[in-house]
């Protein structure tokens, strides 16, 4: 899932069930009970009577200003209607975690004086080519009632959504103050898209695309930024795969004095960057672009001038970039690695040798993304000197699955054993032993999120032989802060009688090629009361466990699975039982006309406006 | 490590409960070819799958690859979860490296019977270049200076250049280097000396 590190808390947290239906009008409201307005409570209202209930929808209104975090506001609008209208008024930033889950149109009626809005789209799995293309998530809808229905709209963070041009430049007429963008693996857009927001939203602060899909329209869009004095202080275009004009870049950085982060394409040269880090010195986050010459620049002077450059920027606290690293350039960062923070080494192709000296300044990193060409030697070295280390993410250099990989079960001991504030670890690997897995569940007791992938399919412990069963029951036993889990290698009914044993707080369970029956999403469904978001591929669940889930599909943002062992009826069953679950049976292949026994993917989510009407050809709803 | 005799082995016939899902003309689309009955997936293990136990038995996966086309383990769509930009951008890397040629020059040395051919990229900078040369011909090259060339020794290496000039090594930046060198000669005793000194 290669996120942004520093976007990776909106992927937590989801909201509880939306009330089903809206509380039923009835003239006498109350504060006290939980929605039925018809009861009326002698205490409450001894206070009340004085006053009409304007005033004290008022006051509420003024208090309710504060409340933030997404749950406590969905907590108090269950409150009774009058809390409920009190905080629909007030709710400035809006979050939707499955863009199908309610219409647009409902959102906007319920909540009228939004600023910011978050939108997710595609499921995960989506992202490795599961989901045939144009299956949805269209920002379309949602940017065309926006446009009408909030016009101070200021943010728009956008996941896994299908963008185009013609949207973002409705999102650039319509709001006036808009002032951040953030597209998330977004595609369906193009240059001439983000020239249309550069080049409207004169009020822009931030501007961030990651691992989005960039069509190359040809479009300057770098130059259509207006001419004076920029509020930009955020500006990512790492993903943008095309190349920019590096004089309008050079010009839009000076006249930026607010910017303080900086991603640029793997189109910019170590040359380029050190001009654009001479003119911007108060960055805090820098993405170096290639990190490497372009074709017979002389090398000499900009390697001296690259460190003092970096020297000069005393504020980064963020570095990322190095995609086409020039290793002899390394160096140049060693002025900034005691004050990082974040470094995402993870399109560097470098060896342990290489890391060391730049990882044994950095005393201070807290995430660190790298590739396995550092090898567990290199692992080790992080593990000695990053006593902070909190979010850890190794992704491998060549990733497939027969190969003798260079990281193992020692290198990640080895960060167990080092790193023991671990909250966050992503790791790809060739070979694990259930005994470092338990290691790590021992040493790292605050562990958040534990993804691990070995990536042999059925891959048992390389040492003993056994099934990698033992090492994850540790986890969701010994981590009782896990509330995300990945799972891999050979894995029996065992391991999952383990998550649905001591998982309480598991909210994202990823399951690919494991278990041997239906007991096994069985375990998960009724042992797992915070789940939310259930994705499973290639594995042997068939209706009978897809049944044993009925009672918590509600709870639910989604139920992903593919190549399983479902049945058409199966499918209906579910839908037939709970009418607002949308249960979208899709077809991987689209030439296929034959649809053999087994269904090819399972997409279900609760929604409160029932079947969308975007369905693509390959698309059932039943 | 050979995957397929290795389920072999341990006798899981994992391959028998292994789904896959695969579309037509991908890697994998071979293996589909072969239908997996469905009971085969309900029982777990019991039923072997025909194309691999026919033909790939343990060790002899050549002859398998050759009769069956599908490797040991065909790649599957979407696994290991990676994202495809993410793997986009370490190919086009790998690929940069793999398809532009190595630039071989000749390296001769004064006095040796014969000269050498040498591949310029595989060097990441001078003080591997050099120690590379050093082991070839055996002998010390000395400490380099911008002043006084090579110091404290009989060798001086030098290049041609593209303008077919004789030059010192080491004193252009690695990248010009590599793109302007046609041939490099070792020098040795006083004609060395002479181009250190600097005239």
């Amino acid at each position: 899932m290669g996120e942004d590190p520093s976007s990776s808390q909106m992927s937590e947290d989801d909201d509880r069930s939306p009330p089903l239906d809206p509380i039923s009008s009835n003239k006498a409201r109350n504060c006290s009970g939980s929605g039925c307005p018809s009861s009326s409570s002698s205490s409450s209202t001894d206070y009340i009577i004085p006053y009409p209930d304007q005033v004290l929808e008022n006051v509420l209104e003024n208090v309710l200003c504060f409340l933030t975090a997404r749950q406590d506001r969905n907590a108090a609008s269950l409150v009774c209607k009058s809390w409920y209208r009190a905080e629909a008024l007030t709710r400035s930033e809006l979050f939707i975690g499955n863009c199908y889950a309610v219409s647009p149109r409902r959102a906007t009626d319920r909540f009228s004086r939004v600023r910011a809005v978050s939108i997710k789209g595609k499921p995960r799995f989506a992202d490795f080519n599961l989901m045939p293309a144009h299956w949805g998530a269209h920002f379309g809808p949602w940017v065309s009632a926006m446009a009408k229905a909030y016009p101070w709209l200021e943010k728009v963070y956008l996941k896994r959504m299908s963008v185009t041009d013609d949207d973002l430049a409705l999102l650039a007429e319509s709001f006036p103050g808009f002032k951040e963008l953030v597209l998330v693996c977004c595609d369906g857009f193009g240059t001439s898209g983000l020239a249309v927001v550069a080049s409207k939203c004169r009020q822009l602060r931030v501007l961030d695309l990651i691992e989005s899909e960039v069509i190359d329209d040809d479009v300057d869009w770098i130059c259509c930024f207006p001419e004076s004095q920029t509020c930009l202080e955020s500006l990512m275009f790492d993903c943008v795969e095309c190349h920019v004009n590096f004089e309008a870049l050079e010009r839009l950085v000076i006249r930026s004095p607010s910017l303080k982060k900086l991603r640029l394409n793997r189109y910019v040269s170590i040359g380029q960057l050190h001009h654009l880090m001479v003119r911007a010195p108060q960055l805090t986050h820098l993405g170096t672009g290639s990190f490497s010459s372009s074709e017979g620049n002389a090398q000499g002077d900009q390697e001296l001038d690259c460190v003092s450059a970096f020297a000069a920027c005393k504020s980064i606290v963020c570095l990322s970039g190095f995609k086409e690293i020039f290793v002899d350039q390394l160096p140049a960062i060693y002025p900034v690695c005691a004050n990082l923070t974040n470094l995402n080494f993870s399109y560097a192709n470098i060896s342990a040798e290489q890391l060391k000296p730049v990882i044994r300044n950095c005393h201070k990193l807290q995430t660190f993304w790298v590739l396995d060409s550092v090898c567990d030697e290199g692992l080790k070295a992080v593990a000695a000197t990053c006593k902070e280390l909190r979010e850890l993410r190794v992704f491998p250099v060549d990733p497939r699955e027969d190969i003798e990989g260079p990281v193992s079960e020692i290198g990640f001991q080895a960060i167990s054993e080092g790193c023991r504030k671990l909250q966050s670890i992503l790791y790809f690997c060739q070979r694990m032993t259930n005994e470092a897995v338990k290691a790590m569940s021992r040493n790292c007791p605050d562990l958040v999120v534990f993804r691990l992938c070995i990536m042999g399919r059925h891959r048992p412990d390389h040492v003993t032989g056994e099934s990698m069963d033992e090492g994850f029951g540790a986890i969701v036993m010994n981590c009782k802060k896990l509330t995300r889990l990945a799972v891999s290698g050979l894995l029996t009914d065992q391991a999952f009688s383990y998550i649905g044993q001591y998982g309480k707080l598991v909210r994202t369970l990823s399951v690919a090629f494991a278990g041997d029956s239906d007991m096994a999403l069985q375990y998960v469904l009724e042992g797992c009361p915070k789940l939310q978001k259930l994705e499973i591929r290639d594995s042997p669940f068939g209706d009978s466990a897809l049944r044993s889930g009925l009672h918590h599909y509600y709870n639910m943002r989604f139920l992903w699975m593919s190549s399983c062992l479902l049945t058409r009826q199966g499918c209906r069953d579910i839908a037939r039982a709970l009418p607002r679950l949308v249960v979208e049976v899709i077809k991987s292949d689209q030439q296929q006309v034959e649809t053999g026994e087994y269904v090819d993917i399972l997409y279900m989510y609760r929604s409160l406006d029932g079947q969308r009407d975007d369905i693509p050809k390959f698309v059932d709803i039943l | 490590m050979d995957s397929k005799s290795y389920d072999n082995d341990l006798n899981l016939n994992l391959k028998a409960t292994e789904l896959r899902l695969g579309l037509p003309g991908s890697d994998a689309s071979e293996d589909q070819a072969v239908p997996v009955p469905s009971s085969a997936l309900n029982k777990k293990r019991a039923l072997p799958e025909k194309s691999e136990e026919v033909i790939g038995s343990k060790g002899n996966t050549d002859d398998a690859e050759k009769i069956t086309a599908p490797p040991a383990k065909a790649q599957i769509v979407g696994w290991p979860p990676v994202r495809s930009y993410r793997k986009n951008c370490l190919q086009a890397n790998k690929i940069s490296e793999a398809e532009t040629p190595g630039i071989y020059v000749k390296v001769s040395m004064d006095g040796a019977p014969y000269l050498r051919k040498i591949d310029l990229k595989v060097y990441k900078g001078y003080p591997d270049l050099l120690k590379a040369l050093e082991s070839m011909f055996k002998f010390i090259v000395g400490q380099y200076s911008e002043r006084e060339g090579y110091k404290g020794s009989d060798y001086a290496p030098t290049y041609e250049d593209k303008d077919g000039d004789w030059m010192l090594v080491g004193d252009v930046p690695w990248e010009m280097f590599m793109s302007s060198c046609k041939k490099l000669r070792i020098m040795k005793g006083s004609e060395a000396r002479g181009l250190g000194c600097g005239v």
